[in-house]
C-alpha cells in the first residue's frame, strides 16, 4: 500500500510555484550559484591564491571585473571559487541539521511515551541556547577549519526540523493509511521511513532551504570574528571580512562579496517561502 | 475558580518544568568547555613563556582541574544553586557574576529598544501584506524585509558606519557614550547615548523585520479563513472591525510565543553588533571569553543566556495565560 501522494499534487504544486514571482526568482538564483560552483575552475578567469605584485588593490576593470586585493588576488576569480565553499558550508550543514532533526523528531512522534519526552526535553534545552554563543566556544576550542564549521553549525540548528517532524509523525501515525499498514503487519522501520516520512517531507523541505541560507549568514558572522573557513580558501564570508580592513580605499573589496552573500541567502529564503506557500493547500 | 488563582496554579507547574531544564543546561554548558581538547592553563602559560611546569600544576589544581569530569561538575553545580559562578580567569580575576551583571543591563536595553521597533514595523506590515495578499505592497514588502534579513550584519552595520560615521559625520561610529558625557546635563547625557545607540539599534531591528511580519503575516492568513471570520462578515460588520476587531485579536496571541522565543537569537546576534560598535555589552564579553579560554566565563554566560530565555518564555507563557482563558484551564 503507497502512501497518499500523486502526480496530480505535484503539477499543482509546480503550478503553484509559478505563479509565484519572488519564488520563481529565488529559484533562478540558487539555480545559477549552484552552475557558478560546478564550473567554478572554467568560469574563474585567473587563479584565485595567484598572487601578483604588481596588481595591487586595483579598481574593478574589463580585466578584473570586481577589481584585485591587497595581494593583487583577482577578486572575480576567488568569488567564483568562494561560491563552492560557500554553498558547501550552507548545504552540509543544513542536511546534516536536516538529518539530525528528522531521526529525532521521527523517533519521538512515532514511539511518544518517556523515549518521546527526552527527546522533546533536550530539545527544549537546546533551544535555550543562543546558538551563535554556543557554535563561538566549539569553534574557538576546536580548530575553525570548514568541516568544525559544517558540524557545529549542523549540530546547533536541528531543533526547529525536530519539533516540526514530531508534529507531523503526531497527528500522520493516527490516520488511516497508517493503521492499515500497521494491521498488515508491516515493521516500525518499513512505516516510519516508506509511508509516514514522505508524507512529513514537505515542511522539512522548506526547513532545509531555509536552513541553507542561516549556515550561509553564520559563516559570514563567524569570518568576522576570525573564526570562519581560514584564508587563504576563500569563502564569502572570509573574502568580504578581509576587505573590510581596506574598505576606505578599496570600496570593491567588500560591495561584491556582501552582495553575493545578499542576493544567495535572499534567493534561498525566497524559494523556501515559495515553497511553503505552494505546498500549503489552503493558500492556493 | 478566579482566574487569579489559576493563573497561579499554572505558573507553579511552569515553574517546576523548569528546574530539570535548567539542570540540563548546565550539563550542556560543562559538556561544551570540557570535551574539547587543551586546558584553560595553556592560554596563560602560553601568553607567559617563562611559566614553569610547577606553577601549571599549582594552576591546575587551584582550579580542580585535575579532578575527574564529574566531581569537577558536582562541585561546579553546587556553587551555582547559590549562584556562585566562580572567578574569571582573566587578569582581574573577578567573580563571573558581576562581570555579566555590569554588561547584561546594556545588551538587554539595546534588544528591548530593537524589539520595541520590530513590533512596531512588522506588525502592520504583516497584517497588510495579509489582508492586501500578492498585491503590489505585499510584494515589495516581503522583498524588504527579507533584504533586511539577507543582509550580513557587520557588512551593514560596516556600510551604515562609513555613510553616516565617516562621510556624513551624523553619528558617532563607537562606544555607548561619549569623552564629555560625564559634563552634559541629564538631557544631554540621554541624547548622548540615543546618538550612540541609533545605528545599532535601528540595523538589529532591520535584519530581524523578516521573522515577525512574516509570522504575522501567516497567522492573520490563517484567522481570516475561520468560519468566525465568515460569520462576522455574514452579520454584516464592515471589513474593518472584521479585520481589526475580531481577526487581529486572535492573531496576534501567537506573537506573545514567539517574542519569548526570540530571546536567544538577540544575545547571539548581539555579539557582531558589540564587536563591530565597541559596545560593552553581553556579547563582546562573551566573545572575548571565549578566545581566551574564560572557562568560568564562558560557562557563566550559557547558563546565564540559558536560564534569561527560560525566564523569557515564562514570561510569554504567563502573558499568553493571562490573555488567552483556554491555557489557564489546560
Amino acid at each position: 500500500m503507497a502512501a497518499p501522494a500523486a502526480g496530480g499534487g505535484l503539477s499543482l504544486f509546480w503550478e503553484a510555484l509559478a505563479a509565484n514571482r519572488l519564488a520563481l526568482l529565488g529559484l533562478a538564483v540558487v539555480a545559477a550559484l549552484v552552475l557558478v560552483a560546478a564550473l567554478a575552475p572554467w568560469l574563474a578567469p585567473f587563479d584565485p591564491n595567484a598572487i601578483n605584485v604588481q596588481a595591487i588593490l586595483l579598481p574593478p576593470s574589463w580585466n578584473h571585473p570586481f577589481g584585485t586585493d591587497e595581494l593583487g588576488r583577482d577578486v572575480f576569480s576567488r568569488m567564483i571559487h568562494g561560491s563552492r565553499v560557500s554553498l558547501q558550508v550552507g548545504l552540509v550543514s543544513a542536511g546534516l541539521a536536516t538529518l539530525v532533526g528528522v531521526a529525532l523528531g521521527a523517533v519521538a512522534g512515532y514511539y511518544g511515551g518517556w523515549v518521546e519526552a527526552a527527546i522533546m526535553r533536550f530539545t527544549d534545552m537546546m533551544l535555550c541556547f543562543p546558538t551563535f554563543f554556543l557554535i563561538l566556544a566549539v569553534i574557538a576550542l576546536l580548530e575553525p577549519n570548514i568541516l568544525n564549521i559544517m558540524a557545529v553549525i549542523g549540530l546547533t540548528s536541528w531543533m526547529g526540523v525536530a519539533r516540526l517532524v514530531r508534529a507531523e509523525f503526531l497527528t500522520l501515525k493516527e490516520r488511516e493509511f497508517v493503521v492499515a499498514v500497521k494491521s498488515l503487519g508491516a515493521g516500525d522501520a518499513r512505516i516510519i521511513f516508506r509511508h509516514v516520512l514522505p508524507n512529513a517531507m514537505a515542511p522539512v523541505l522548506v526547513a532545509l532551504t531555509l536552513g541553507v541560507a542561516g549556515a550561509i549568514l553564520t559563516e559570514s558572522g563567524l569570518s568576522f570574528l576570525g573564526l570562519g573557513v581560514q584564508p587563504p580558501e576563500p569563502s564569502w564570508g572570509n573574502i568580504l571580512s578581509q576587505g573590510k580592513d581596506n574598505i576606505e580605499i578599496a570600496w570593491w573589496l567588500s560591495l561584491f562579496p556582501g552582495l553575493a552573500i545578499l542576493v544567495t541567502v535572499l534567493g534561498y529564503n525566497l524559494l523556501g517561502e515559495g515553497i511553503r506557500d505552494a505546498l500549503d493547500p489552503r493558500l492556493r | 475558580m478566579g482566574g487569579a488563582r489559576l493563573v497561579l496554579i499554572y505558573l507553579a507547574k511552569r515553574l517546576g518544568m523548569m528546574a530539570p531544564l535548567l539542570i540540563g543546561i548546565t550539563f550542556i554548558s560543562f559538556l561544551v568547555m570540557h570535551l574539547a581538547p587543551g586546558s584553560p592553563t595553556d592560554v596563560m602559560t602560553d601568553l607567559n613563556p617563562k611559566v614553569s611546569d610547577l606553577a601549571r600544576e599549582r594552576l591546575t589544581k587551584l582550579y580542580g582541574l585535575d579532578q575527574p569530569l564529574h566531581v569537577q561538575y558536582w562541585s561546579w553545580l553546587k556553587r551555582l544553586a547559590v549562584l556562585d559562578f566562580g572567578q574569571s580567569f582573566a587578569p582581574d580575576g573577578r567573580p563571573v557574576l558581576d562581570k555579566i551583571a555590569e554588561r547584561l543591563p546594556i545588551t538587554v536595553s539595546i534588544n528591548v529598544l530593537s524589539l520595541i521597533l520590530v513590533l512596531i514595523i512588522a506588525l502592520p506590515i504583516g497584517v497588510y501584506s495579509a489582508t492586501h495578499k500578492g498585491s503590489l505592497f505585499d510584494q515589495a514588502t516581503t522583498l524588504f524585509v527579507f533584504l533586511g534579513f539577507a543582509s550580513p550584519t557587520f557588512w551593514l552595520a560596516l556600510l551604515a558606519m562609513i555613510l553616516f560615521g565617516v562621510h556624513l559625520g551624523w553619528l558617532p561610529i563607537s562606544g555607548i557614550k561619549g569623552l564629555n558625557h560625564d559634563q552634559l546635563p541629564f538631557w544631554g547625557q540621554m541624547l548622548d547615548y540615543a546618538r550612540h545607540l541609533l545605528l545599532p539599534v535601528l540595523l538589529s531591528a532591520l535584519t530581524s523585520l523578516a521573522g515577525l511580519s512574516r509570522y504575522m503575516r501567516a497567522n492573520m492568513l490563517e484567522v481570516i479563513r475561520q468560519d468566525y471570520i465568515t460569520t462576522a462578515r455574514a452579520k454584516g460588520l464592515s471589513e474593518r472591525v472584521v479585520i481589526y476587531r475580531h481577526a487581529l485579536r486572535n492573531a496576534l496571541m501567537p506573537v506573545i510565543t514567539i517574542l519569548g522565543l526570540s530571546v536567544p537569537g538577540l544575545i547571539g546576534g548581539s555579539v557582531i553588533f558589540e564587536s563591530i560598535f565597541a559596545i560593552p555589552g553581553l556579547g563582546k564579553l562573551f566573545f572575548e571569553a571565549v578566545m581566551s579560554r574564560d572557562y568560568p566565563l564562558v560557562m557563566g554566560g550559557l547558563v546565564i543566556s540559558a536560564a534569561l530565555t527560560l525566564v523569557g518564555n515564562l514570561l510569554a507563557d504567563l502573558g499568553y495565560a493571562l490573555a488567552d482563558p483556554r491555557v489557564r484551564a489546560a
